[in-house]
């Protein structure tokens, strides 16, 4: 009784809060201080078309460093404790439909061509080496629905992953030394804004998050595809 | 009554609907469930208030010259900080998932009325 009390104090503080937050927002008119440098001043400085992507590689650099360091840790701490010995209990799968099979065959490699254009062309348009990274992931998600049977090769994945990640901090030690600090996206010239090969090191970063990301969340995906052990295909009645 | 503020306000009922979610329920994949909601509403008020009306996305391109950037694009910032969060909330989420798998196989349960040492 005291309980659900609570829970309704609560919840109504809580809503009374953000309340009165709502009702004195006011839509700014002119973009703050740091905005205004960033917008004025990202295409000069970085070559980069698109301004959220220089803010998260070359501006906030450090912060996305310790972004993709948070989603390796998470990574590795899964794999470390879905670790099972023991093959505890057996699932059994239908096998999917032929439709399924045959589109993911012919959809997969669409779908892995779609993230490697969104990462590449990150500093281009909306997009980038997380949001490609998923794209990459998907893939495998697919691959997995169709093939319940499907083994990742982990061995691969982690030397992407582990390659990708030093190379990216390789890059941003060459900012100290050929640019102006850590993470300094113009070792490489700038070149023309909206152009393929232009804006330093950003494109070249971002491909390297997005190789990582993908990599990673694969890895998570077949962490938890196959913590249950040993798996079975209904209709053979053994392991493949 | 622009799009910035009912995104601002669905925000705020998103993180509201979550909290709910946390405190009232009692499975674990539920309450995961319900932060991932709250997760989302947080994303969707920090989006909301980086937007400006009648104004476009900060992309520099043939129609926006880069002189012209800081009186026709909205706020960059949020966008870059909601993409930073969207990444950290999976790497909590998968955690929680995690943890969740751990107990399973621990108490053959998930539901918190059943395991001695999680209830309240």
């Amino acid at each position: 009784m005291i309980r659900t009390f609570g829970i309704i104090l609560t919840l109504i503080g809580v809503a009374f809060l953000f309340f009165s937050l709502f009702l004195e927002y006011e839509t700014p008119l002119e973009l703050s201080g740091s905005a205004s440098y960033y917008a004025a001043s990202t295409a000069e400085d970085t070559g980069s078309a698109n301004l959220v992507s220089a803010i998260v590689v070359t501006y906030r650099g450090l912060d996305t460093l310790g972004e993709v360091t948070i989603l390796f840790l998470t990574s590795s701490i899964m794999s470390y404790m879905l670790k099972t010995k023991k093959a505890r209990n057996q699932r059994t799968f239908r096998e999917s439909s032929e439709l399924l099979r045959t589109a993911s065959a012919l959809l997969v490699p669409f779908i892995i061509l779609l993230g490697v254009f969104i990462f590449v062309h990150g500093h281009l348009s909306p997009g980038g080496g997380f949001q490609g990274g998923a794209v990459l992931a998907s893939a495998l998600v697919l691959l997995l629905v169709a093939d319940p049977l499907y083994t990742v090769q982990s061995r691969i994945l982690s030397v992407i992953e582990s390659s990708s990640g030093f190379l990216y901090v390789l890059l941003g030690l060459s900012g100290l030394l050929f640019g102006a600090g850590f993470l300094d996206s113009r070792v490489l010239p700038t070149g023309r804004v909206g152009e393929l090969f232009s804006a330093g090191l950003i494109p070249l970063i971002y491909i390297l998050i997005g190789l990582k990301v993908g990599t990673e969340l694969s890895n998570l995906l077949s962490v938890f595809h196959s913590v249950q052990g040993q798996d079975l295909m209904e209709d053979e009645g053994g392991a493949r | 009554m622009n799009i910035g503020s009912i995104a601002m306000g669905a925000g705020f009922l998103l993180v509201l609907i979550g909290l709910w979610g946390i405190l009232t329920r009692t499975h674990i994949i539920q309450i995961i469930v319900s932060f991932s909601v709250v997760d989302t509403g947080v994303h969707l008020i920090m989006v909301a208030a980086g937007y400006m009306h009648q104004r476009t996305a900060p992309i520099i391109s043939e129609g926006l010259a880069a002189s012209d950037a800081p009186s026709l694009v909205v706020d960059p910032l949020p966008q870059a900080l909601v993409l930073t969060a969207i990444v950290i909330g999976l790497g909590v989420t998968a955690l929680m998932l995690a943890f969740a798998l751990r107990i399973h196989e621990k108490n053959d349960t998930l539901e918190i009325k059943n395991i001695e040492r999680l209830r309240w």
